[in-house]
């Protein structure tokens, strides 16, 4: 037999509970963002390589909106069109 | 709130992001078409972001929406030169500046989504975490964490904690909005709901209650 919570119970729980354990702030995950997308996509680790980042996204859904959003750009391929300017 | 330390080394930029930072530094000609460039990147990302989010706007028509990206990229690339020397090359300049539309777009879209619209601070909308009503097919697990909650945000947090966790996770207002209202940033709101999560987490632990963040399967 099993008792298992509904998953609203426990979006609720871990909304106002939020992540465990250190995490950034909001100033510091902006700060990171670039490069940990970049990790993302390159595949490499990129919770190890940027502590505390994954835990402040799982806390702060905003800054988590954020990271899917550079997340998509770059995977849509606009953020490689451009030139840089000519020296 | 900690902060993890640091686990890379910084590289340095690569060559296309080098060229990025001498245009945008240079004088005259060259600087100007450096930033006339980046604009055209920004004001890209800003439509594309607005493109996705467009759905939480149907009222908006497409020529506020395409405002708005030029809104955004404008501020966006007010806040880039401002910063350029915080680049480190740790990613593409491009990837680095990106960010700063994107986020721009995101906030004026949230706000834009919530204007005229009251935010809900009001108690009663945590109150009824304890009741039965509220979630009726709830483990006893469940329902015991939440009534410990409901009972600990009254007792343990302040005014302002409470009004600023509730408005955030329970009544979905983003976190953008009420930063605006109540005239502070998204950082310093998150401080606030990272404080109170953690006063309830340790009177959770006091009261030798614990949440696995994740779903419990009893007795399987």
């Amino acid at each position: 037999m099993s008792e298992r919570r509904r998953p609203d119970d426990v979006d609720v729980l871990r909304g106002l509970l939020g992540p465990e354990g250190p995490e950034l702030s909001c100033e510091a995950c902006f700060e990171a963002l670039d490069r940990y997308v970049e990790l993302e996509l390159s595949g490499a680790d990129a919770d190890a390589r940027v502590p505390g980042m994954r835990a402040h996204l799982e806390g702060c859904g905003a800054c988590d909106e954020d990271r899917r959003s550079l997340r998509a750009l770059i995977e849509a391929g606009l953020a490689s069109a451009p030139p840089a300017p000519a020296d | 709130m900690s902060q993890p330390s640091e686990a890379r080394p910084t590289r340095g930029p690569d060559a296309e992001s080098r060229a990025w930072l001498a245009g945008l530094r240079a004088d005259g000609a060259r600087g100007e078409d450096a930033r006339h460039r980046l604009h055209d990147l920004l004001l890209r990302a800003a439509r594309f972001e607005i493109g996705r989010r467009r759905g939480s706007l149907p009222h908006l028509r497409g020529g506020d929406l395409d405002d708005l990206a030029h809104q955004s990229a404008d501020d966006a690339l007010l806040a880039i030169l401002a910063k350029l020397d915080g680049y480190r090359g740790e990613s593409r300049f491009t990837t680095w500046a990106y960010k700063f539309a994107l986020l721009e777009a995101a906030v004026k879209l949230r706000r834009r989504a919530w204007q005229g619209r009251e935010v809900p601070l009001e108690p009663e909308h945590w109150a009824v975490l304890a009741g039965p009503e509220a979630s009726p097919a709830a483990s006893a697990e469940s329902r015991d964490l939440l009534a410990a909650i409901a009972a600990a945000i009254e007792t343990e947090l302040s005014a302002h904690q409470r009004e600023v966790l509730v408005a955030i996770t329970l009544n979905g207002v983003p976190i953008d909005v009420l930063a605006e209202r109540l005239n502070t940033t998204r950082g310093a709101l998150y401080k606030t709901v990272h404080d109170a999560r953690g006063k309830l987490r340790a009177h959770l632990a006091d009261a030798g209650l614990r949440f696995e963040n994740e779903t419990i399967e009893a007795g399987a």
